[in-house]
């Protein structure tokens, strides 16, 4: 089942998804990347129904650059979730829906970063963290207890280490006022 | 019915250089109140690719929209940034419809469309309200066009081109043969391979006319003693 997790830091989001892409009962790849980047500082996780991923993922990602283009600077990550749910929600009722869950995690000059959940109903919420997938079942819980808005980077990426369920490894990256960066890839061991 | 027109458009010169593209526009001196807000006849198009019209701006906002659609539409379903040539011709079609349906006028727009291809190699294109386009290696529209595409003829060889550097003093060269009152009414704008679109500085346009035109004195100089001797 597929994972995806946010959490915001002081001055950064960290995001991490699973690295497969599976079909009923045969992972078909262990190394796919769930992460779309809109622009500089604005990444889309996105997971769900095959195809709609990638295709609603896409779109979005195609009318930021062409934001950028007409206007010469970059849409906000504020401006792009609002944007991404307006689209969402305007497919919901229609004869085709878009079976997607987001996480779009940015960093703003002015509002520092933020990390937004958005669900395939078009729901829209700025979170501190979130996460999808059966995993988040577990996660949520240990973040809800022990989160501290100013936690460092490195007691975060600890932090992913305890997910458990059959996910080999996971793609990592960090969100801050440089830009988006890679972390090493988390492959889950005996801890 | 196009010919005429040239007369009353803002002097404008393309340059293709080796790792360079260079469009120089010459710029409307602006009214004492109105801001300075550069109006921009420099657009890019995409990341990779940009355009320099003259003529009718409104005409030129409609297509320079149309166009910036395509290029993201083109990475959307190929997967790849769309070649200089694509667009081009995308931007000439469009002008072309226009034409020869009812009820339409033709936009009024001549574009210079620069920048480089996914494989490396910078592309320089003209359109022109008819929709035709052609490329080429260094071009001028606009006002005393062929003046300048004859100092061109001139002065475009591997050597003028050799740097990025002297790519754009070609440009500036170009543009000085006709546009008065030099640096302050010239707008630069560059690509480089792989880097985005870049509009020159005010300063680091005139600090390159400051050495156009001091070489130019040494030049004059150099011809003098050979005269006297």
């Amino acid at each position: 089942m597929e994972y995806l997790i946010g959490i915001q830091g002081p001055d950064f989001v960290l995001v991490a998804a699973d690295n497969v892409a599976a079909s009923s009962i045969i992972q078909m790849k262990h190394d796919y990347d769930k992460m779309f980047k809109l622009s500089e500082k604005i990444l889309l996780l996105c997971v769900g129904e095959a195809g709609d991923t990638v295709q609603f993922a896409e779109y979005i990602q195609k009318n930021v650059q062409l934001y950028k283009m007409r206007n010469g600077y970059e849409l906000s990550p504020a401006a792009a979730a609002n944007f991404t749910r307006k689209n969402l929600a305007d497919y919901l009722r229609s004869r085709t829906p878009y079976h997607v869950n987001l996480l779009l995690a940015g960093y703003d000059e002015a509002d520092g970063p933020g990390l937004y959940y958005m669900d395939y109903l078009s729901a829209l919420a700025k979170a501190p963290f979130a996460a999808h997938g059966y995993g988040a079942f577990l996660t949520l819980s240990i973040l809800d207890r022990y989160y501290r808005p100013g936690d460092s980077a490195i007691s975060i990426t600890r932090l992913n280490k305890r997910f458990i369920l059959n996910l080999p490894s996971f793609t990592v990256r960090l969100i801050d006022k440089d830009g988006i960066h890679d972390m090493e890839k988390l492959p889950i061991g005996p801890k | 019915m196009y010919f005429g027109m040239n007369e009353h458009i803002m002097k404008q010169v393309g340059i293709r250089g080796k790792d360079i593209v260079v469009l120089g526009v010459e710029k409307k001196s602006v009214a004492k109140l109105q801001e300075e807000r550069t109006v921009r006849k420099i657009c890019a198009l995409d990341e990779h690719v940009c355009m320099a019209f003259a003529g009718l701006t409104a005409d030129a906002r409609i297509v320079i929209n149309r166009a910036r659609v395509e290029c993201q539409s083109h990475r959307l379903t190929v997967e790849d940034p769309v070649t200089v040539e694509y667009i081009t011709r995308y931007i000439a079609t469009l002008k072309q419809r226009y034409t020869q349906s009812n009820g339409r006028r033709p936009f009024g727009i001549s574009a210079l469309i620069v920048g480089f291809d996914y494989d490396g190699t910078p592309r320089l294109y003209q359109t022109d309200p008819s929709g035709t386009y052609h490329a080429w290696k260094a071009n001028a529209i606009g006002r005393s066009a062929k003046t300048v595409r004859e100092f061109l003829e001139k002065n475009y060889t591997d050597e003028s081109i050799a740097s990025d550097k002297d790519a754009i003093k070609l440009a500036i060269k170009a543009l000085l043969e006709v546009v008065q009152s030099g640096g302050k009414n010239i707008e630069l704008a560059v690509i480089r391979r792989n880097q985005p679109l870049k509009i020159l500085e005010s300063k680091e346009i005139e600090t390159l006319v400051a050495e156009i035109e001091k070489e130019k004195e040494e030049e004059a100089e150099k011809k003098k003693q050979k005269k006297s001797s």
